[in-house]
């Protein structure tokens, strides 16, 4: 995205003649009412179903057998809101989620960022092996690995603690492979040999040469890592069931004999808000990224 | 070997002929005119002649990217593969949770579970979800890809629009689907009943379970699919698709002529993230219905293979076969990827015919960059060396290409 936006307006200063013609063969037209038609119900699809769940969540659980779903909310969402906070640690959770995501971005993308940098920019022996390693253990599903990282969190008694959440995501290989195939177009080699002559040792060099350079590849990287850490639910259910994360605390409200979906959809909603706020924050870096990797990957 | 071809000058040279100008002198000097016979080699006078500062300097850019590198390679030990080979060790012996060890009975566990139709019916529950949601997903992320990539106003705010499901963590996702495809209260079977349709239960048919199931994560995926792809169509050049045009080819012809075949390789990488990620379902399943006493359904209509293992494992207590599982779906994984890498190959190499005079280029260009690297001035040698895995890639692409 950021590599053709510019484009297309550079055609269309540059080559003034073009752009009329490529409208009469019907190239970059503005398409008609169809295609919007489509984009607003992709848009009603996408939006539904968390609309639904605040109408649902806001109205009394008789509301949801009604035979048409009710459109606008009805008035008992801090009703249930606070119901929900009865039932399950909502406060402690979300601390919990906030500091467990927080920590795993942090380290994932110093590593990463450090790891990326050597194998991209920095020449020693065995480089080109150790990086057909890493991008072999992209295809390795670790996830598969649980039982003796169960095993040994109960042997040191971490299970129950924020660290048995996060000490098995401290680095992840698309990590480093993101970032050295980021880094490797985007700092000249004459860059890094100025910083040399100047008398920069190799981490004053990575300090000031690379991180700087490497910036917006670590906000796109720690975006998609926060948010791979916010939702995940197998490990944290393992390790900490007590101390709940968001996401095994939102799954405990349906863990009781009646389930009243009304409190189930209120707790849906509370969760979503936190990554709807980072939504509408970082929506556009969200969009570039995945369409950077894209390209990239 | 490898190394050894394609190095230019190490850095650790380049450095010392910056900081002692005296030696830069005779390092720069290509011809032996000043070295005398008997004289030891330059490198053993470099070394000679080394402060500590300089020997420090050298220690510091040999080891660096070590020590960079360390971390990544350490935690992954630690985290990523031990655990993988540990599993395997686990595998090989009766081992519960709470007692521990018990006796090794090689590949025993592998066998029971091999017999075992509700491995069986966890691997089937698991490639029908996949498919069910794989297949619609895909075909559905090239059609809202092909309409995003027409010039419609407002871009930013549709691609937006497409990535809310998104930000639904899967917990969530299943909480809220969970909720309307209940089979008494449920919004879709409301729905189907005020149209006189009788309604479907969802909860406890394997069939429509399923479709319940990859509808969840159909819904999640789409859009975050559709811009990827999205991304692939934007990178074809315009001018194709105006010279197609002049032909007389329409916008349909020119999708299926060359939107299609450009982002083939794109779509690959699509489908083998969305496997890796399918074959592993575990969230949706196990959340879909919690009135089920079993975990995925009372008659394991959608146990999963993951759940089964999580089941096996923290239910049954059974370490040891729920790390035989482990191990099975690893593998199955593993034939999946090479399968996709294979079939992906050939249709690269299809394509490649295209890429032959680009890679000839380029494989010239390093050759004789690599292997005479004595002409070449510093930046020069540097720039081809930073390039050695692209060279690596032209001369495997170029020895591939001999061989067909």
């Amino acid at each position: 995205m950021t590599a053709t936006a510019p484009r297309v307006r550079e055609t269309a200063k540059a080559q003034k003649p073009r752009a009329p013609r490529r409208r009469a063969l019907g190239i970059d037209r503005r398409p008609g009412f169809l295609t919007y038609g489509i984009l607003i119900a992709l848009f009603v699809g996408g939006a539904y179903p968390l609309w639904w769940s605040f109408v649902a969540g806001s109205s009394s659980s008789s509301v949801l057998s009604s035979t048409w779903p009710p459109l606008l909310p009805g008035g008992q969402f801090w009703t249930n809101v606070a119901q929900v906070l009865d039932t399950v640690p909502f406060w402690l959770a979300l601390g919990n989620s906030i500091i467990v995501s927080s920590v795993i971005t942090l380290s994932v993308v110093a590593f990463s960022t450090l790891a990326g940098y050597a194998f991209a920019k920095l020449r020693f022996r065995g480089r080109e092996g150790l990086m057909v390693f890493v991008i072999a253990t992209l295809a390795v599903p670790t996830q598969l690995g649980i039982i003796p990282l169960f095993m040994v969190m109960k042997q040191f008694g971490w299970t129950g603690t924020l660290g048995a959440v996060i000490i098995p995501t401290l680095v992840t290989a698309f990590g480093v492979f993101f970032m050295r195939q980021y880094l490797v177009d985007v700092i000249p080699e004459e860059l890094i040999e100025a910083a040399r002559m100047d008398g920069a040792n190799m981490i004053r060099t990575f300090w000031h040469v690379g991180v700087p350079a490497a910036r917006p590849a670590m906000a796109i990287l720690g975006l998609f890592t926060f948010m791979t850490a916010w939702t995940d639910y197998l490990w944290p259910l393992l390790v900490v069931p007590q101390n709940p994360t968001l996401q095994v605390a939102l799954s405990q409200l349906q863990s009781a004999k009646y389930v009243d979906y009304s409190i189930v959809l209120t707790g849906a909603v509370m969760a979503t808000i936190p990554l709807l706020i980072l939504f509408v924050l970082a929506g556009r870096q969200l969009v570039s990224g995945i369409m950077a990797g894209a390209v990239k990957g | 070997m490898r190394n050894g071809r394609i190095r230019g000058p190490a850095p650790g040279e380049i450095m010392t002929t910056v900081t002692t100008p005296p030696a830069a002198g005779a390092t720069g000097s290509p011809s032996g005119a000043d070295r005398r016979p008997g004289r030891p080699d330059r490198r053993d006078r470099d070394s000679r002649a080394l402060t500590f500062r300089q020997k420090l300097n050298r220690f510091d850019v040999k080891a660096s990217p070590y020590f960079y590198i360390a971390p990544f390679f350490v935690l992954f030990g630690l985290v990523g593969l031990f655990p993988l080979v540990y599993t395997f060790v686990v595998s090989l012996n009766k081992w519960n949770l709470l007692t521990g060890p018990g006796e090794w009975i090689g590949f025993g566990n592998y066998v029971a579970e091999l017999n075992d139709p509700f491995f069986w019916n966890s691997l089937f529950n698991t490639v029908s979800i996949f498919l069910l949601s794989a297949i619609p997903q895909l075909l559905a992320a090239v059609f809202i890809a092909a309409i995003l990539d027409q010039n419609i106003r407002g871009k930013t705010f549709w691609r937006m629009s497409v990535l809310i499901p998104y930000v639904v963590t899967p917990v969530a996702v299943t909480l809220i689907f969970s909720s309307a495809f209940d089979e008494k209260y449920g919004l879709i079977n409301n729905l189907l009943q005020s149209f006189h349709l009788s309604p479907i239960n969802w909860k406890t048919e394997t069939f429509p379970a399923h479709v319940a199931i990859a509808s969840m994560v159909n819904w999640r995926w789409t859009g975050y699919n559709a811009l990827i792809l999205l991304a692939a169509m934007q990178a074809v050049p315009r001018d194709i698709h105006e010279s197609a045009a002049l032909d007389g080819a329409g916008s349909f012809r020119r999708f299926f002529s060359i939107t299609l075949p450009s982002i083939r390789p794109t779509m690959i990488f699509v489908i083998i993230t969305a496997t890796i990620g399918g074959l592993q379902i575990f969230t949706e399943p196990k959340l879909f219905n919690p009135s089920s006493a079993v975990p995925g359904g009372p008659q394991r209509q959608y146990q999963t293979t993951v759940l089964y293992l999580w089941d096996m494992a923290f239910n049954r207590q059974n370490f040891g076969k729920a790390s035989a599982i482990a191990w099975l779906l690893f593998l199955i994984i593993v034939i999946f990827g090479v399968l996709n890498f294979l079939i992906s190959r050939r249709i690269a190499s299809t394509e490649g015919r295209l890429h032959k005079k680009r890679t000839a280029k380029r494989l010239a260009r390093y050759q004789s960059g690599g292997g005479a690297n004595g002409g070449n001035s510093t930046s020069g040698d540097r720039s081809d060396s930073a390039d050695a895995i692209e060279g690596e890639l032209a001369i495997a692409a170029a020895a591939e290409e001999k061989r067909a």
